[in-house]
Formats: C-alpha cells, sequence, structure tokens
C-alpha cells in the first residue's frame, strides 16, 4: 500500500470507530435506568472499579502532595515565600493534579482490566451467550462497570486531592519546619470552593466519563483473539491517558478564561 | 416446521459465506448441519438467533421473520423458543455452576429462591452433574462445561436447541455423554434440535435429517441413510472422511518441481 492509502485507511478506520464508539454508548446510556433498578450488580462493580483503584491512588496522592511540598519550599524560599507553599501545593492539586493524575492512574490500573475482562467476555462468548439467553449485555455487563467507573472517579479524585494536601501539610510543617496555623490559613484564605474545587470536581467527572466509555467501549470492540485483546488493553490505556491530558488543556482555557 | 430459511445470502466483508440457502428445521427433530470447516456453521446459527443480519433473504422461526421483530420482540422470541449451546460453553466466569444454571431463571422469572434451588437442581440431575453444583467454570473439563451450559440452555424450557460444535476437542467418553445427552434431551423434553458440527459419526447417529453444506451452498440433504448413499463424490469424502477427492489434500500452490527448482511458470 502507498503512504496514501494508508492515511485513507487509517482515516476511515478512525472515523468508522468513533461512529461505533458513539452508538455504543447511546446504547450504554439507554441501558442505565435499568442498572439503577439492579442495585447489586452496581454496587459488586463499584467494589471493582472504585476500592481495588483506592490504593494506588492513596499512595501516589501522598507522594505527589509530598514532592510538590518540597519543590515549593525550594523555589520559595528564595523570595522569603515560604510561607505559600500550601497554596501551591493546593492550588495545583485542586486545579489540575488531582483530576489529571486521577485520571490517568485510573485508566491505568481500572481501565485497562475493564477492557481486559470484556474482551475476554466476549472471546469466550460470554457475551453472545447472554444475548442468546435474552439477557441484554449492554444492561448486565456494560451498564454496571460504565456507571461504576463514572461514579469512582470524582471520588478517587476528592480522596486523591485529601492525601496530596496531607502529605504537603505534613512536609512542610513537619521536615520543613513551617507553622501549621500558617498552612492552614493560607489556603483559607486564597483557594476559592467554586474556582478551584468545583472546577475540579467538574475535570474529573469528564475524565471518569471518556476514560470509562474508552476502556468499556476497546473491551466490547475488540477483535476477539489473544492479540486482538492485547491491542484492545494498550489502546484503552494510550488513548485514555492521552484523552485527559488533551481534554484537561481544553478545560483549563476554558474554566479559567485564557 | 420451526425454522424455515429461504434465499438467505450472507457475506463477511468480500467473502460470501453464504449464497441463496434454503432450509428446514422441523419440529422435535434432530437436524444436523455438517460441512469442512470455516463453511460458516457457526454464522448460520448467529444468523438463526438474530444476532447477525443476512444480507438477503428472510429466516423464519416460528412463522416469525427474525430479523423484522424489534430488539424487544427478539429477546422475547429468545426466551420463549431458543436455547443455544456455544463450542465454548460461555459459562459466566463470575458464577458457579449452581449460579450458572440459575442465570436465566433469576433474570426472566420472578420465582422465589426455593423454586428455583429444585429447578436448578433437576436440570443439574438430567446432564448428571448435581454434585458439580458447587465447582466454578475454571474447575471443570470442557466436556463437563458443555454439560452444564446445556443445562443452562434447557432452563427456561425453550422449544429449540442450537448446538455449535458440540463434539470437538471431546476425549471418546465425554463425546459419547454428549450425544446421548443430545439425542435423550431432544426425545424426553420433546425439543427440536440443530446440531453443527463436523464428526460425521458422532452427529449422524442422533440426526433424522441432515444438511450438508460447503462453498455457501447446501450441496446435499436428506436422511442420514441417503447421505451415505449420496452419488456425489464430494460428499462421499466428507462422509468417509478421505484425505483425497474432489477436495485436494494439497493446498492450491505450483508444480513442486517449479517451486524447488525456482522456475517461474
Amino acid at each position: 500500500m502507498s503512504i496514501f492509502q494508508k492515511l485513507g485507511q487509517f482515516t476511515l478506520d478512525a472515523f468508522a470507530r468513533t461512529g461505533r464508539g458513539t452508538q455504543f454508548l447511546s446504547q450504554v446510556l439507554l441501558g442505565l435506568p435499568s442498572v439503577l433498578m439492579r442495585p447489586t450488580l452496581l454496587i459488586r462493580q463499584l467494589f471493582m472499579v472504585g476500592v481495588q483503584t483506592l490504593l494506588i491512588i492513596l499512595v501516589a496522592g501522598l507522594f505527589v502532595g509530598m514532592v510538590l511540598a518540597l519543590q515549593a519550599y525550594i523555589v520559595l524560599v528564595d523570595f522569603g515565600a515560604e510561607e505559600s507553599i500550601s497554596l501551591m501545593v493546593s492550588l495545583s492539586i485542586l486545579r489540575e493534579l488531582g483530576p489529571v493524575f486521577t485520571g490517568l492512574l485510573f485508566a491505568g490500573r481500572a481501565g485497562s482490566a475493564l477492557t481486559a475482562e470484556i474482551g475476554l467476555m466476549k472471546s469466550t462468548e460470554q457475551l453472545s451467550g447472554m444475548e442468546m439467553m435474552a439477557v441484554n449485555p449492554m444492561k448486565y455487563v456494560i451498564g454496571p462497570r460504565f456507571l461504576a467507573g463514572v461514579i469512582s472517579v470524582p471520588l478517587l479524585t476528592l480522596i486523591f486531592m485529601a492525601i496530596a494536601i496531607l502529605g504537603g501539610y505534613f512536609v512542610a510543617t513537619e521536615l520543613l519546619g513551617l507553622y501549621e496555623g500558617v498552612f492552614w490559613s493560607q489556603m483559607q484564605a486564597k483557594v476559592d470552593f467554586y474556582e478551584d474545587l468545583v472546577n475540579g470536581i467538574i475535570k474529573s467527572l469528564v475524565f471518569g466519563f471518556v476514560v470509562v466509555w474508552i476502556s468499556v467501549f476497546e473491551g466490547y470492540d475488540c477483535v476477539p483473539t489473544s492479540e486482538g485483546l492485547g491491542q484492545a488493553t494498550t489502546r484503552s490505556v494510550v488513548h485514555g491517558s492521552l484523552a485527559v491530558l488533551g481534554l484537561d488543556f481544553v478545560l483549563t482555557a476554558i474554566m479559567f478564561n485564557v | 416446521m420451526l425454522v424455515k430459511i429461504r434465499g438467505m445470502s450472507f457475506s463477511r466483508g468480500h467473502r460470501p459465506i453464504f449464497d441463496n440457502v434454503d432450509m428446514d428445521i422441523h419440529r422435535g427433530k434432530v437436524t444436523a448441519i455438517m460441512g469442512p470447516s470455516g463453511t460458516g456453521k457457526t454464522t448460520l446459527l448467529k444468523l438463526i438467533g438474530g444476532q447477525l443480519k443476512p444480507d438477503a433473504g428472510t429466516i423464519y422461526v416460528d412463522g416469525h421473520d427474525v430479523h423484522r421483530l424489534s430488539v424487544k420482540e427478539l429477546y422475547k422470541l429468545r426466551r420463549r423458543l431458543m436455547g443455544m449451546l456455544f463450542q465454548s460453553g460461555a459459562l459466566l466466569t463470575d458464577l458457579n455452576v449452581f449460579d450458572n444454571v440459575a442465570f436465566p431463571l433469576r433474570e426472566h422469572t420472578k420465582l422465589p429462591e426455593s423454586v428455583i434451588r429444585h429447578l436448578v437442581l433437576l436440570k443439574l440431575q438430567a446432564v448428571g452433574l448435581r454434585g458439580a453444583r458447587d465447582l466454578m467454570p475454571g474447575e471443570l473439563s470442557g466436556g463437563m462445561a458443555r454439560r452444564v451450559a446445556l443445562a443452562r440452555a434447557i432452563a427456561l424450557d425453550p422449544q429449540m436447541i442450537m448446538y455449535d460444535e458440540p463434539f470437538t476437542g471431546q476425549d471418546p467418553i465425554s463425546m459419547g455423554v454428549l450425544v446421548k445427552l443430545i439425542h435423550d434431551m431432544n426425545d424426553a423434553l420433546g425439543l427440536t434440535s440443530i446440531v453443527v458440527s463436523h464428526d460425521v459419526h458422532e452427529t449422524a447417529s442422533i440426526s433424522d435429517y441432515i444438511y450438508v453444506i460447503s462453498a455457501g451452498k447446501v450441496v446435499e440433504h436428506g436422511s442420514p441413510d441417503k447421505l451415505k448413499l449420496s452419488g456425489s463424490a464430494w460428499v462421499k469424502q466428507f462422509m468417509n472422511g478421505l484425505a483425497d477427492g474432489p477436495v485436494p489434500f494439497h493446498y492450491q500452490a505450483e508444480p513442486l518441481l517449479n517451486d524447488l527448482m525456482g522456475f517461474k511458470s
């Protein structure tokens, strides 16, 4: 194939995939009311998708907060502004790092697992089997996982934010000797609830929606062979992560009117 | 007649799978669909089950044109009429044997748990696996998995069961068990069975009617005895498992000498 043919093929494939993905999403969304009628399935997936991602979120959040406090100190101490450590830590966590990090970690930890699980169910004919038993896999398999992911990501983000700020607090007060009243009062004075926290949560909602959509779709759409499943899992993580980073730029530009 | 296929064509990409196929599946009989690997036998079952849509022609199941039904009606038809046994068994891997068989009952009926328990144990008894109710699908052998899947397929008492390659990869004993089960189920429950297979002898021994398909066409159909006497060389080769015949042993290639000596023809 010439390079132009390849380019054309690539473009056509990309559009076809987008179309299938959108169609898939609309079916999932239509099935959501009946997912809510069956809370046991949803709760099980909330555990699998959300609770099991908690550990990596906690550890990553703690270290991100601690490192951030160290770096902030190094820069700010030259200007005698080390009291503002808490401001730098909390603003970067709430506005950017919390949602973005959680989105990326979620894509790597839970998103890949969702893709692999659904893909394997497809290649072992479990999804077809359900259809033939007149059980709609959109409602039984995909819907609960999708909803669990969309609910989990904002909650995980909040937890990430909290633990990261605590990590920063620990480093600033215990390690760098900052007075703890200064740490909290700076934050209280300068961090805005709507401007910073709510915007961060909105970001995490968007990231969660997109990452989970990509991972369940890649699993559902995978070529049912071991090679196809491997490719789908890779795509799920790569596309999910890129989507988070790209959308973060767009959302930041809109939210902070730059 | 439970299933009536008329003028059905289907293709995957540019590769035609079926070309103007007519078929009838009679109620209460075991109908076998045989043919070489890759002739789309599984595809045929998916077409009958409404999971795939033909490019042309119609498929009637119990008088309904399967591909004109709405999703809701199609699901209702499947629930009422069809059971399907997949080659892999397609058991849900996160549920144990009992819950797998109970799955369709719990999804589609509001029966109390005590009744479901009785039904499940009876279905498992019928396939001889009542004692395996607590095992997970990963702990079952291939033959056992298919028997559990069969118990699940009959859980809702369908009128028709479609078997996708039920004998492939089975040892002689489990093969014998499956052959007996398919035959007995059909008689005892008054089912209609469609068996897709290329295990000629096992399938022929239990079927009332056989369709042989190849290259998208029905090459021959009739009772097992009629097929054994078929005049077609191809059917003869297939039914008797001969290595060479109309289907050559060698995949299409240049003459060996040319290849070895590097000649260009």
